[in-house]
Formats: C-alpha cells, structure tokens, sequence
C-alpha cells in the first residue's frame, strides 16, 4: 500500500468518522503565517472605530437576563467561529478597518482552504484530482471544504484574537527551539504508534475546550449549563465538558492534573472569572490538540484565567489571560465576542468509530513492510 | 466512639440495607413522601455528584463471588456476589438472544464494550462504579459521567426525536409529581448491561425514573422494553447515593489512552524495524 492509498483511505475514514487530521490553525505550528488575514494597510491612516459588543443590544433596551439567583445568565448555545487569526499578521495594526475586516471577512475562508490544501497536498476544494501527497509525513487528509471558521470577522474590529501590543504569542526562545524540534519528530515518527498522533486524532481532547476557549477549523459550538454551583460548558467533538466549581472552594490537589484542569470561578460584579490550574502536561500548547507524547509543553506552572460577561442579548464577550513560564516570556491574553447560534450539539463519539488510527497505523506498518521488501531484493 | 454514635451508624447501615432490599424486592415505589431542596422552578433539587453502590455492573443479576479473569490480578480481579439489581425472575431473553449472550459471556474479555473505553449507554452508565454528575439548571438537565467523559443532555421542554442512533441515546426528561422521568430513545446495540454479557439491540427504549427519597437518597429505576431481545418489558432498580465529602468533584477519566494499547497495540511499529 503506498502512503497516496494510505491517504484516500485515511481521508475517506476520517469523513465517515469525523475525526480531523487537520493540524490547529495556530501559529505555534505553522509560526508568522496568520492566514486569512487582511493585508495591512499603509495607505490608509484613519484610525479605525472598534465596534464596541453589546452596542446594537444596548441601544434596544437590552438588560443582562438573570438566572433565579440574580447572576448574569450564561446559558445557551454559543459560537466563537471567526476568520480573525489567533495572532496578528505582521505589520497589522491592533484594530482593522472597516474595509479590510470586509475584505478578511470576503477571503477569509477561501485564503484557509487554499492554504491548507497547499501545505498538506490535499486536492483543492475545486478539483477531484488528488496532488501527491506533500505534508511533512506524506499522509494526507480531506480538504478543506470541510472546514467551517464561520464567515465573520470578530465583532471587536480586532486584527487578531490576541490583544496587546504584538498580538503575537511570547514564545521563549527556548519553546520557538522546541517547536521546530517537534515538527522534526513528527516527520521522523508520524505513525510509529497511537500516541505518535495528535490528540484531536485519539479523541482525547478537542481543541475548543480549552483552556482557553480558541475557535479552530469546525465544530466551534459551546452549550452552557449554570447553576449557582456550577457552569458546565460542553463541546460536541469528544464530548468534552468543562465542569467550572463556583461554590468558592480552593484548587483541587496539584497532585491530580487533568486535561481541562481544575476549575474555580467567582463572580466579579456581572462578570464571572474562571481560574483554571493543575493542567496536565499531554495537551498540546494551546488548546487540546496538537500535543504528542513526548513533544508536548510542560505544563505545570500553566494558569489560565477567563471571564465571561453578557454584553448584548445575542453576545458573551470572552476574555482570558494565558500564563505558563518557561513557555512564555510572559502572559497573553486574548478575546472573543462569543455569539448566540441556534446550532444544537449532537453525541460525537469520535473513539467509538475511530477507524481512521487504524488505517493509519496499518497503512504505515504495510509502507514499512513494503520498503523492507524492497530492500531484500535490491 | 459513644454510643450514640454507634446508633446512628447502625440505624445508617440499616437504612442502607433497607434500601437495598427495597431495590430489588418492593416492585415500585414511584413517589416518597420526602420533600427535600427545591430549585427556584419548585421542582426537587437534583444537582450533586452521585454513583451506585453495587455489583451490578459485573451482573446486573444475583450471583455469587467469582474468580477473576485475568491471572496476575488475583484476588483484585475476583467478582464481588450480589444480590442482583433486576426486580423478578431471570431476564426474560428470546432463545435467540439467550444463545447471544452466552456467546458473549464466553467473549467477555474482549468483547465487552467497557474494555475499549466505549461510552456506556443506558442504563449503565448509572451504575458503572464511577461518579457522574447531574447539573440541572432552568434550561435542562445535563448528566456528565467520569467514566469516559459520556454525557448526556436531557432535554425537559416539549419532546424531541433524534436523528439517528447514539451510544448514550436520546433523553426527553419531564415531571411526574417530584420523581423524574426519563424517556431514552435511540441507543444503538453496541453497548452491553454489565461485563457477564447481558445486552440489548437497537429496539432498546428505557424509562428511568429517580425519586428522591432523603437529601443523600435517590431511588433509581429503568424499565427496559426490546421486543427484539425480551419477551418482556422488565425493571431493574438501586438506590444512587450522593457524595457529600465537602471537596467531591468529578474528576477526568479520559480513557481511550488506557485502552490504545488493548485497541492498537498490534498495529505499533516493531523497534528496529
């Protein structure tokens, strides 16, 4: 079996199943390219009005709905699909113009998919012809028609979803070292075995979960349960919840680390702030995906710490700060108006039909047999 | 220890024991007279962290100790005896599906969906010996389970249908006095009742019922009607009973990385290949 037939039947899996070999559209894998992102403007020196959330729910009247405890209610379906890039293409200035968050909102998507369909040797969107496979492990996977970043720019007029001075993350050296070290790992052990592959393949966790909470190529739908206890935010890919503790009791034991952590929030006047500790050291940089074993960030010292406050009867504007030395040069933070969706979640059960590590694991064992084959006769 | 103390952990036993008996011996008990904490809606508080406390996920029927199946384990693998969670006879199996799941008995140690880190289904997730928790807020009621992160969202507004087939099934939720009612439609056959074999096909509809019966208390029981698999409707029910350590929380138990091994070892590349 060549890897091209690994690919198809790979690919094919993966569109029956679900689970995504597309790499998170982060910057920490494919480092200063923020695709999809609007050109910078020289020509244009007006200063751009940000568009304040909650302006157009504002002027309606709007007050922050209640739950029966008097806390701002944040329940419901929410979406942060956006074309805005986690980190702010060079040049970018902090906030975007009206035209060119026109023209990222235009392009954006199609910039991702041609992109992506480059970088990986998948056919394009337009064709049915398939390009020899050219990612870094020669395995392929479905295009990206599938994708669905939303059609949106983020409502905040931001260029990037990180704010701050650079919109860019503060890698140490040491972690820029690191992460081109993994990406030579990666190509030397793309299959050798199940935790050679990212976590988003092994259904172990999805990259929206977090923490923090970063949209990525589809499936970016959050529901939310409240009570006074508890916030439970659930995700469809993987079925992954986050169980948020608001009965003001301490961290749980550094002892137990956990892939979403350990959550404790309180409620600063309408806003509720999330701090989030004991992350286990599996996940990838950012969000859930992307960690290998061996190559992910040590994640000890990571503290993540969110706030959710209603500002517009269709709007939660999230807002979160990432620390983790060693990692960082030191905190980033980032936001995102989260927007009411009527999409519903449905089961995902991603492990339960993950034939898609299997043919990769076979079609790369059958490669391998073959090369030795090949070999002996030589 | 004083006395007293001793008699409010002997009146505790009892209760329990009592409760107990009752699962498997009073055919229903749909309704209690206790009136415990109320949401802002009037309805029964049922927000906590909960778990059984039983052998049903061995078997959900009565059977005695057993040894283990895996050698190395010893004493750790053994099968507790139990009195059995199912309410009657023995189940009423078709022939055919009596054949299965001696079938699967036999397969057990590669079969059981349990091994794989499969999401459970219902009823078992309510009784594999892991905590879940229920977050019930004005919107619905959300059950989150430890073992494999298997959720469920029951939907307590006007009854909907699901698109299709799921391992944990569809659940429309609604009142019945203070006891609440659970229809779960839509399971697919892939999940099994407990690690003995017993099993059901996609017919599978379930009405669970919780009563609360004391703020620690719930009595929980699910009807299981599958024309394909039983010759009859039958009831198994057990008290679920709250975590009340000041610290509990339900903690992650993600593990489809604890069964790679089982599901992909012998796809691994061989060292010096």
């Amino acid at each position: 079996m060549t890897s091209q037939s690994v690919a198809r039947l790979a690919a094919g899996a993966f569109v029956a199943v679900g689970v995504c070999l597309v790499p998170l559209r982060l910057p920490a894998q494919a480092p200063a390219q923020a695709p999809g992102a609007a050109a910078p403007s020289t020509a244009r020196p007006a200063a751009p009005k940000p568009r304040p959330a909650g302006e157009k729910g504002a002027a309606r009247g709007w007050t922050v709905p209640r739950t029966p405890d008097g806390k701002p209610d944040l329940q419901g379906l929410w979406t942060n699909a956006t074309v805005t890039p986690l980190e702010r293409p060079d040049g970018a200035k902090e906030f975007a113009t009206a035209e060119e968050l026109a023209a990222l909102e235009k392009r954006g998507n199609r910039d991702e998919q041609a992109k992506a369909d480059a970088e990986r040797g998948t056919p394009a969107a337009s064709t049915e012809t398939p390009a020899a496979p050219a990612r870094r492990n020669g395995i392929g996977d479905y295009n990206a028609i599938w994708w669905e970043l939303g059609k949106k720019a983020l409502e905040n007029s931001r260029s990037s979803i990180i704010t701050g001075p650079s919109g860019k993350l503060p890698h140490t050296p040491e972690t820029v070292q690191r992460l081109a070290a993994n990406r030579e790992y990666e190509r030397l052990h793309p299959a050798d075995g199940p935790e050679f592959r990212d976590n988003i393949e092994r259904c172990l966790a999805w990259i929206t979960s977090g923490p923090p909470m970063l949209p990525t190529f589809y499936n970016n739908t959050y529901k939310i349960y409240q009570t006074p206890k508890t916030v439970a935010i659930l995700v469809e890919m993987i079925h992954d919840v986050r169980l948020i503790h608001l009965d003001g009791s301490a961290h749980s034991s550094p002892a137990v680390r956990q892939w979403m952590g350990d959550s404790r929030g309180h409620w600063e006047g309408d806003t509720l702030v999330v701090e989030t500790v004991n992350i286990n050291s599996k996940r990838g940089y950012i969000g859930g995906g992307g960690g290998r074993s061996g190559i992910a960030p040590n994640n000890d010292k990571m503290k993540v710490t969110e706030r959710f406050t209603r500002t517009a009867a269709d709007t939660i504007m999230y807002q979160f700060t990432v620390e983790n030395p060693g990692i960082y040069t030191g905190p980033w933070s980032g936001e995102i108006p989260m927007k009411a969706t009527d999409e519903p979640l449905y089961e995902y059960a991603c492990h339960e039909g993950n034939y898609a590590m299997h043919d990769i694991l076979s079609g790369a064992r059958a490669d391998e047999a073959a090369a030795a084959k090949g070999k002996e006769k030589k | 220890m004083g006395m007293n103390r001793l008699l409010v952990l002997a009146l505790a036993v009892a209760l329990t024991a009592s409760a107990q008996t009752q699962s498997s011996q009073s055919p229903s008990q749909s309704q209690s007279a206790y009136r415990g904490p109320r949401t802002p809606g009037g309805k029964p508080d049922l927000n906590g962290i909960w778990q059984a406390m039983n052998t049903a996920n061995w078997d959900i029927q009565a059977h005695s100790a057993a040894p283990g199946r895996i050698v190395a384990l010893g004493a750790q693998d053994a099968m507790p005896a139990g009195l059995g969670v199912v309410e009657g006879g023995p189940l009423p199996y078709l022939p055919e599906a009596l054949a299965k799941k001696k079938e699967n008995f036999e397969n057990r140690l590669t079969a059981d969906p349990e091994l794989k880190c499969f999401m459970p289904g219902v009823p078992r997730a309510m009784y594999q010996p892991f905590p879940f928790q229920i977050v019930q807020s004005t919107t619905g009621i959300l059950m989150v389970y430890e073992f494999a992160e298997a959720v469920r969202t029951i939907n307590m507004g006007k009854p909907t249908q699901s698109p299709g087939d799921t391992w944990m099934g569809w659940s429309n939720g609604r009142w019945d006095g203070d006891t609440l009612v659970i229809d779960v439609t839509s399971q697919n056959d892939q999940t099994w009742f407990d690690r003995v074999g017993d099993f059901h096909s996609d017919a599978l509809h379930v009405v669970e019922r919780f009563v609360p019966v004391s703020s620690g208390i719930i009595q929980y029981e699910a009807t299981i009607t599958d024309p394909k698999t039983f010759s009859r409707p039958w009831k198994m029910s057990m008290p679920l009973y709250r975590h009340v350590e000041k610290n509990a929380q339900l903690l992650e138990f993600k593990c489809v990385e604890f069964a790679e091994e089982l599901v992909y070892g012998s796809l691994r590349r061989k060292s010096e290949q």
